[in-house]
């Protein structure tokens, strides 16, 4: 195996009193798509501009395409690409000068025309950056990403805020970079994110790794088990229902009852026998896979969204 | 060198598409140009020269406005880190600001020779060089001011109450609107230190006396100390992050700009003759009122 294109260890950042990072580590081979999967706040954000020179650690030891970010400065910059979390280009700049000025920054570059034919942009090329729609927007930051051939590309929470017809659009040319071999760093609060464009994932809550491998790897953690997700007319607690047959966990967040089940059927014959008898109801009851969402849930006893 | 290069470039066309910048870079400085020549020069061409020094100081010192709200906003926006994460430098994006500014603000300047001249029949042109190194270095020098404020503010609010000040202070403390005699002696004490008196008193004396580059030695000087000095602090002090707040030492370090004008200013209060000099140009006009002499 070939050293790692991204190499994190023991990544430290604090913020005046509060500590955002302590003790991030994990690689990220070249031609892989990496996950960072947390909520907001969980330091994701802070891991990816740290590797991309944007701030300096506090401590650890960070290593991308073998410079350090901080160190080497624009030599670095050369070598990676960025969609950032909260940036923005001047409204009236234009679409073909932005990507144009972008492109003469750098040694290596691609052809500004055929990265606006890619994102489908070409027809807003004379268009005022103010004027584009946020998924045209988001799709200009890609092209903008692109426009050195980067060896690393750092995507920041590529789809947040978009709605979701224009997430699937920005999921399918993420899908063919994965398909090009584009060694990716991407950040996401959303599962389906991660599960879907990710080889590998690192779950981060509170400043840690609290798990990481193939979104598979990770779900097999629930495995043996199945996510039953319950309404009910009036709440229950936690503890009942832990004693229903086959409950292997319970968690409730936001009215909802997340049950873990080894063994499905009886779950739900004794959940109905034990509800009758309290006189609650039912009011929804879905049956589904384990996700990441459980995986997250089951190592930290919250949902990705609290 | 290149990159800063492609964001002139870049930045001036941002600039010409920008109403407020026409308003404040073309229209602002014609707006004064009609002004003080209509009504202090139009039966008195003799008078011509010296408003149009004015006007040109007026039209030179705009420069820190525009840049210092430009780059808070540029950076409040976000879109300075958007550079950052690219291979380009403070230098190249701070040069940048300058050189666009430069190139912008001399056609202005062209035209107002023109209108004065066409319109207002100005019959001397001065000492061109000495205008154009001092307008070179002027506008070099105020947008170098507007980077370090642009350095040391952290909203656009803040910036715009900054150079609110700086700039009444400059247009009516320096002699750039009220002529330099005719305010009290205390302020014409006080407008020694100002670093827009030495670009008025300097243009009036290549507009109207037309001296010599040598003869302006002083005002070149500190105007050029003061460039270089602001451009190379705002370098140290530029912050790309919108969240990254400026230290109280960093404050205290920009300061060190206004160094070059508190050295000339003693310099003038005790040998230098820059204040007989504005009134021996004030006096080139036919009609004066009559001078505030008294020491």
């Amino acid at each position: 195996m070939t050293a790692p294109i991204i190499e994190v260890l023991n990544l430290t950042k604090h913020y005046g009193a509060v500590q955002a990072l302590r003790g991030v580590s994990f690689e990220v081979q070249e031609g892989e798509v990496f996950g960072l999967l947390g909520p907001n706040g969980a330091g994701k954000t802070s891991t990816v501009e740290i590797l991309e020179g944007l701030r300096p650690a506090d401590g650890g030891i960070v290593s991308v395409c073998g410079l350090d970010p901080q160190s080497t400065g624009l030599a670095f910059k050369q070598e990676i690409g960025a969609v950032l979390q909260s940036t923005a280009l001047p409204d009236k700049l234009k679409v073909g000068e932005a990507v144009a000025m972008f492109a003469s920054f750098y040694k290596r570059k691609r052809d500004p025309a055929a990265l606006l034919k890619r994102f489908g942009l070409e027809e807003k090329r004379n268009a005022f950056y103010s004027q584009l729609s946020g998924g045209q927007k988001q799709r200009l930051a890609l092209a903008m990403s692109l426009v050195n051939e980067p060896r690393v590309l750092f995507l920041d929470e590529p789809t947040a805020g978009l709605d979701p017809q224009v997430r699937r659009e920005i999921y399918t040319i993420i899908e063919e970079l994965k398909h090009e071999r584009k060694t990716i760093l991407l950040t996401t609060h959303y599962i389906e994110e991660a599960e879907k464009l990710c080889d590998r994932v690192a779950i981060v809550d509170q400043g840690r790794v609290i798990a990481q491998g193939t979104p598979r790897e990770l779900k097999q953690r629930s495995a043996g088990t199945t996510r039953i997700e319950l309404r009910l007319a009036r709440p229950e607690s936690d503890a009942a229902l832990k004693k229903l047959d086959g409950v292997a966990d319970c968690h409730a967040s936001d009215g909802v009852y997340v049950v873990h089940s080894t063994r499905v059927p009886q779950t739900i014959v004794s959940l109905v026998k034990y509800l009758e008898a309290q006189g609650n109801e039912l009011s929804s009851l879905d049956i589904a896979a384990p996700s990441l969402e459980d995986v997250f849930l089951e190592l930290t006893g919250r949902r990705l969204r609290d | 060198m290149r990159n800063a290069w492609t964001l002139t470039k870049v930045r001036m066309r941002l600039a010409l598409r920008n109403r407020a910048f026409i308003f404040f870079s073309l229209v602002f400085p014609l707006i004064f140009l009609f002004l003080f020549l209509g009504l202090f020069a139009r039966s008195n061409v003799a008078a011509v020269p010296y408003m149009l020094a004015s006007v040109l100081a007026i039209t030179v010192m705009g420069s820190f406005w525009g840049l210092s709200i430009q780059l808070v906003t540029f950076r409040e926006q976000g879109i300075l880190r958007r550079f950052r994460v690219a291979p380009v430098g403070a230098g190249a994006m701070l040069a940048s600001s300058i050189l666009s500014n430069y190139i912008l603000t001399l056609p202005t300047v062209t035209i107002e020779f023109a209108l004065a001249r066409r319109i207002f029949h100005m019959n001397q042109w001065g000492n061109l060089g000495g205008v154009f190194l001092l307008v070179s270095l002027g506008i070099v020098t105020f947008a170098a001011l507007g980077l370090i404020i642009a350095s040391v503010t952290n909203s656009t609010q803040e910036t715009q109450v900054i150079n609110q000040i700086l700039w009444s202070a400059f247009l009516f403390l320096s002699g750039a609107t009220l002529p330099l005699p005719m305010l009290p002696v205390w302020i014409q004490r006080f407008a020694l230190f100002l670093p827009a008196t030495y670009l008025v008193t300097g243009l009036e004396r290549v507009m109207v006396a037309q001296v010599g580059i040598m003869q302006i030695g002083a005002e070149v000087l500190a105007l050029a100390v003061s460039a270089a000095l602001a451009f190379f602090l705002s370098q140290q002090l530029f912050r790309w992050e919108p969240e990254a707040k400026v230290n109280p030492r960093a404050k205290l370090l920009a300061a060190a700009t206004i160094v070059p004008f508190l050295l000339l200013g003693l310099w003038e209060t005790t040998h230098g003759n820059l204040r007989s000099a504005a009134r021996t140009d004030f006096l080139t006009i036919e009609r004066p009122a009559a001078p505030n002499t008294n020491r």
